[in-house]
């Protein structure tokens, strides 16, 4: 994995500055804010935090699937090879939906159409974006099918999407975001509604089209395993901002951000005595009905000081790609959670 | 699928069964005298002769099954005959359900008065389900925006205000102030030339809009519910994600979804079509099925209520069959075994 990290080239898909905010009955609420990322060639990036923090927001802000009203993206950009995707017409839009850049959405239950089949919703962008006859673009299809792993692919092409356990419909859906070999891949939490043994094909799936075909992948989750056994590199997202973002070796070895240590020590230890309980972060994370002029961690956070409360700190480079966005730091013996 | 259809078919034998009898018996126990109407100078002897002839005299069980008899057997038959021009078996002596008032067979009055239902108020129908899917999608893809206000209120108008207001308002409007539009259904207009076709138009607009009104408001509240349902459902993100245009996504993928209620309601409403728009047809002197209905009760004319009452329930018997037949076909989810 780490010979992947020097990932080369400029990048494919560049966030800059994204905020987006949700008009409500008495204003707006700040869902993202101030959000910037990019994504190169056959690079995977990890994105985590908790429900609520704005990982799935900001991926389809920059899709600019968000129901608009409520949500509008209030500022930023998004270039896709230099060009804003914020900017685009409605055809350049669709060009690139689905055919540039493939999405998979969390809930494998609820995103296919129940009344046409897997083939039709496949042969979709397949005939949109290639312009593939009917016949092209079932046998593509099928293609597809086999190659996330769906047994008798052209003969389940007729089937409807009841037809196929959750696991299959996953996989389809991943099969529609693949279709037209996309620079990048978001996969907004795609393996949470799937149990641990697909969840593994599912993850071997994406490392394996991600080599072969070189695609970017924004990967959302909220389970930190699965970060550190795929990922390039990591952002930690809470309360709508980037709270950290660092190559994945240096994020678990010396993670900055008090946000992003709490999360480390929620997950259970394999190794090791049984702890009397599992660790929680108290307190929910905030619903942002101003721009935040205070770090909106906080009123959760262990190392919170009177500075916190009074400006939001700004994003910083700590070294080595390392950024984070925080006014304490931690020790240098109390850096890596393993020696603390 | 043809199964389910066919054990349906042979459920609802027993249920109109029951249906006929409750009809039936309700409807006997009305007091009611075939001779009532005639001039008082008969005597009660010779009333009493035209009871007998009419079949009165025998028991109740009897009078039901001969009934039933000529109602499902003796009737479609002399329909069959009078259409194809055969003749099977006994048709001269064959009993037929009588019009206690006319004296002619029930089914020849129905089948007098349906075209002018079906016309006025058959269209009426096309019309509602024409105007109502179009203002329920664009309602509700445009919701709280103006047109969806406008539609709101006006559904709700017409959802409200009684036919039998919206016909004299129309009629006043358009009759009595701007002369435009006859106020009276013409049952003798004969359609033969391009006049004669516009002033068949210009009768049928009044009843058909009152009546269009009325439907159309149902209709279109309920599409509009149907494509609100559908519209914020991941899988139209997913069209979207995938670059399929907005149109498309709108009117293939979300439409496809919302019909599938939609037509339950617009199937299960056909009955009504045949039962006549009672209150309009008499607004508009529409000769059709509802009046013939009124007049019947009107004049204790009970076989031919019967008769009605009964082709109604098996109207509604059998678009329920349809209808859920259509849900099968319109949702793959749903499989009849």
């Amino acid at each position: 994995m780490s010979e992947r990290r020097e990932a080369a080239g400029p990048p494919v898909l560049d966030v800059r500055n994204l905020e987006t905010v949700f008009r409500v009955r008495d204003g707006y609420v700040h869902a993202v804010n101030d959000v910037s990322f990019s994504i190169r060639e056959g690079e995977l990036l990890g994105v985590v935090g908790e429900s609520g923090s704005g990982k799935s927001v900001t991926m389809m802000s920059v899709m600019g699937l968000l129901p608009s009203p409520p949500a509008e993206v209030a500022g930023g950009q998004v270039l896709y090879q230099g060009k804003d995707v914020l900017k685009m017409s409605k055809p350049e839009l669709r060009a690139l939906r689905g055919g540039e850049i493939g999405f998979v959405f969390q809930d494998p239950m609820t995103s296919l159409n129940p009344v046409f089949t897997v083939g039709f919703q496949l042969m979709e962008p397949l005939r949109i974006h290639l312009g593939l006859s009917k016949a092209q673009a079932r046998e593509r299809a099928a293609d597809l099918l086999a190659l996330v792993g769906i047994p008798s692919p052209a003969a389940r092409l007729n089937d409807y999407p009841h037809q196929f356990s959750g696991g299959m419909r996953q996989r389809v859906m991943i099969a529609i975001a693949l279709a037209c070999d996309p620079k990048v891949l978001i996969a907004d939490e795609p393996t949470t509604a799937l149990d641990v043994t697909i969840q593994a094909q599912i993850l071997d799936l994406v490392q394996r089209l991600r080599e072969e075909l070189g695609m970017g992948v924004i990967w959302i989750t909220h389970d930190l395993g699965v970060v550190a056994g795929i990922a390039d590199r990591v952002m930690v997202m809470y309360g709508g901002q980037v709270a950290e973002h660092a190559p994945v070796a240096d994020l678990f070895a010396r993670p900055q951000h008090p946000y992003t240590r709490a999360l480390m020590q929620t997950l259970p230890d394999i190794s090791g005595k049984r702890k009397e309980r599992l660790f929680s972060i108290s307190g929910q994370p905030p619903i942002l009905r101003a721009k935040p002029s205070a770090c909106p961690f906080a009123a959760r956070c262990a190392h919170a000081m009177d500075i916190c409360l009074k400006q939001n700190p700004k994003i910083e480079d700590r070294g080595a790609g390392h950024d984070v966005a925080c006014w304490w730091k931690p020790a240098p013996a109390e850096e890596s959670l393993d020696a603390a | 699928m043809l199964r389910y259809a066919i054990r349906r078919l042979l459920i609802s034998i027993p249920t109109l069964l029951a249906i006929s009898f409750i009809v039936f018996a309700l409807l006997d126990l009305a007091p009611s005298d075939p001779t009532a109407n005639l001039p008082l100078t008969i005597p009660p002897e010779v009333r009493e002769k035209i009871r007998l002839s009419l079949g009165l005299g025998e028991p109740f069980p009897i009078r039901y099954l001969k009934w039933l008899q000529q109602f499902l057997i003796n009737e479609p038959l002399a329909v069959f005959e009078q259409l194809t021009g055969l003749s099977i078996g006994d048709s001269e002596n064959r009993l037929r359900v009588l019009s206690w008032a006319t004296r002619s067979p029930v089914t020849d009055l129905i089948v007098e008065r349906m075209p002018q239902t079906l016309w006025v108020v058959g269209m009426s129908y096309v019309v509602a389900v024409l105007i109502a899917v179009p203002i329920g999608v664009i309602s509700a893809y445009r919701q709280y925006s103006i047109f969806d206000q406008v539609g709101t209120l006006i559904s709700m108008l017409g959802f409200s205000i009684p036919t039998f207001f919206t016909g004299l308002l129309l009629i006043v409007i358009f009759s009595v102030w701007l002369g435009w539009l006859p106020s009276i259904y013409d049952t003798t207009h004969v359609v033969n030339d391009w006049e004669s076709f516009l002033f068949q138009v210009r009768q049928m607009i009044m009843p058909t809009m009152v009546l269009a009104l009325a439907n159309a408001s149902q209709i279109s509240r309920f599409m509009r519910a149907s494509m609100l349902d559908n519209l914020n459902q991941d899988y139209v993100r997913t069209a979207r994600a995938k670059g399929v245009r907005e149109r498309t996504v709108v009117l293939l993928h979300v439409l496809r979804n919302s019909l599938i209620p939609v037509v339950t309601v617009i199937a299960l409403g056909v009955p009504t079509i045949f039962g006549g728009a009672i209150v309009t047809e008499q607004i508009f002197r529409v000769n059709g099925i509802g009046a013939l209905l009124i007049t019947g009760i009107e004049s204790n004319d009970i076989p031919l209520v019967q008769t009605l009452t009964f082709i109604f329930a098996i109207l509604i018997v059998l678009f329920n069959l349809i209808a859920d037949l259509l849900y099968g076909v319109l949702d793959p989810r749903i499989r009849y075994e």
